[in-house]
């Protein structure tokens, strides 16, 4: 049976293929970046399990390395990978041969873990099950992913080598950008601790009338826009929102369906993502790709799509929450 | 109430108005916050540490680049644009309306990396969006066609924010459930999922309507010196 901890093996495998390959380009920063998060994939469950039988020393060895990817990051340790010899030509030729097979090995990561989702209760012979009863998607993903290479090796006929490398350059491409939806995750998980929620909570109960299933829904979905407009990623508002207003007063308080809100509320958040420049990499990067004059002409051309939409979030999570 | 673990807000705002590297800001931040709550070093090391290991799904995208990296290596992406490029027919609305469609189906696939500024929008679909917007308004002016460019950025955003929603592997739907699974409330991927649809929907007509109102918008004489 294919549990979570395999899944972030499997992960933990491509980060130091990556570390790997950094290693031999004597990019030394970079190798160090990869084999830190490398390791924590590798030895997170081990090191939960370990926190929660009260030695502390693992997750705080953590924390420290997560300070120095931050310094790594932030003081230009690591590079970006410098943009290889031009293949453009090799790569046309390969297209026009292999052509909409190309489409088949991408189109088969969606397919087969949807597929393998949706068939995880029928895939038990006797006590084994294939995919875990609980968090089936997760393992799903990951089967996908390999069917997906098997068949992308043999399409392309390449050997194995070849994959990892290409995930490595397009590791070095992506750079600490990758790790930062996963310190916004976890700086939402520090602010819930240490009572930001909270604080902004009571800072929004003496505004709002609690009682009001109406203000408290609007205070909710006003509330992820502003905060994710604040923070630039609705990942970082949606655990401190949530927690201060969505679980507290609109679904134990008012009865409200935890999914439609979750959904809804996270989506409202990205109508906030549309309209800040902290959300650098949907806003003001295309603006200079493309070449603008005006660094927000990117958001000056959401921004009616992205208002009208809060509306049409906040009033749909009115009326499907509580049904 | 102590409203000092505030500060870690006021941290973030200030670090990403000075453009300070992200990451810093954010690692800043929970410190500010950790420390205006009365935490010592050693627990806010293991707090901040648990956080990080508790919030791994969201790389789990790791797992997709060995195969898209080797596509990539074998042409995917010329592929596409040659394929693309062959329905050179389209108006800028319907263009943009397809992309936009294709972008959201394909993001409900969890297929987001086919698309982006890099990858389409600068190669592709701007270039395409200004040579279909000369069909109708053969002397466009350089601020039109930049406004042009800058509603293929939005149209690429919108696409893909409200579509990646649909996909039940997204790190958004795996967030939601394990915020609330934290809480002791459990929920399957696919019932968070589901609520996505509508707003896909509503996103999909709102900007569509906005990029036909633009197109009509482009005839009309520019107004002003």
């Amino acid at each position: 049976m294919i549990q979570l901890h395999h899944v972030w093996w499997l992960a933990a495998a491509v980060l130091a293929a990556a570390t790997f390959f950094d290693l031999r380009a004597r990019r030394w920063g970079n190798a160090l970046f990869w084999g830190i998060l490398a390791a924590v994939f590798a030895g997170g469950d081990a090191i939960l399990v370990q926190d929660a039988a009260g030695n502390h020393l693992p997750t705080q060895l953590v924390g420290v390395a997560v300070v120095v990817m931050a310094l790594l990051a932030g003081t230009g340790g690591v590079q970006r990978a410098a943009p290889g010899p031009d293949e453009t030509a090799r790569r046309e030729a390969s297209a026009q041969r292999l052509g909409h097979r190309l489409f088949v090995p991408a189109l088969m990561i969606p397919a087969v873990t949807t597929v393998l989702f949706l068939l995880a209760p029928f895939l038990v012979v006797g006590a084994w099950r294939l995919l875990p009863a609980e968090n089936a998607t997760v393992p799903a993903l990951a089967l996908g992913c390999c069917v997906a290479l098997l068949v992308a090796l043999y399409t392309t006929r390449s050997r194995p080598q070849q994959a990892l490398a290409e995930s490595s350059r397009l590791l070095d491409q992506l750079s600490w950008a990758i790790v930062l939806p996963m310190l916004l995750a976890a700086l939402g998980r520090v602010f819930e601790h240490t009572g930001v929620g909270a604080a902004v909570a009571s800072l929004i109960e003496m505004t709002i009338p609690t009682d009001s299933k109406l203000a408290c829904t609007l205070a909710y979905g006003l509330g992820m826009i502003v905060f994710t407009m604040i923070m630039g990623n609705a990942f970082a508002a949606f655990p401190v929102m949530t927690a201060g207003i969505g679980l507290p007063l609109l679904i134990r308080q008012h009865g409200g369906d935890p999914a439609v809100i979750g959904a809804l509320g996270m989506l409202t958040g990205y109508c906030g993502t549309l309209l800040t420049p902290m959300a650098a990499n949907f806003n003001i990067v295309p603006a200079v790709l493309l070449e603008l004059k005006d660094s927000y002409g990117v958001i000056r051309a959401q921004a009616v799509t992205a208002a009208l939409l809060a509306c049409v979030n906040i009033l749909l999570m009115y009326l499907l929450a509580f049904r | 109430m102590n409203y000092w673990p505030l500060l870690g807000i006021a941290v973030v705002v200030a670090g990403f108005a000075l453009r300070l590297n992200p990451m810093l800001v954010v690692v800043t931040a929970g410190f500010a916050s950790g420390f205006a709550a009365g935490l010592g070093l050693p627990e806010l090391l293991a707090l901040i540490g648990k956080a990080f290991i508790s919030a791994r799904a969201p790389l789990l995208i790791v797992l997709t680049l060995p195969v898209i990296g080797l596509l990539e290596h074998a042409g995917l992406r010329e592929h596409a644009q040659r394929w693309i490029a062959r329905m050179a027919y389209m108006s800028l609305s319907l263009l943009l309306i397809c992309y936009m469609g294709l972008r959201q189906a394909l993001g409900a696939l969890g297929l987001t990396s086919i698309g982006g500024p890099a990858q389409t929008v600068r190669p592709l679909i701007a270039p395409m969006a200004e040579a279909a917007a000369r069909k109708t308004q053969p002397d466009l002016a350089n601020a039109q066609r930049e406004r042009i460019r800058a509603l293929a950025a939005a149209t690429d955003n919108v696409g893909l924010f409200f579509g990646e929603d649909i996909f039940i592997a997204f790190g958004a739907v795996l967030l939601i459930q394990g915020f609330y699974a934290s809480n002791g409330i459990v929920l399957e991927p696919l019932s968070i999922a589901l609520w996505a649809i509508p707003t896909a929907l509503a996103a999909f007509l709102i900007h569509a309507i906005r990029i036909v109102v633009f197109q009509y918008g482009l005839k009309r004489p520019e107004t002003g010196p």
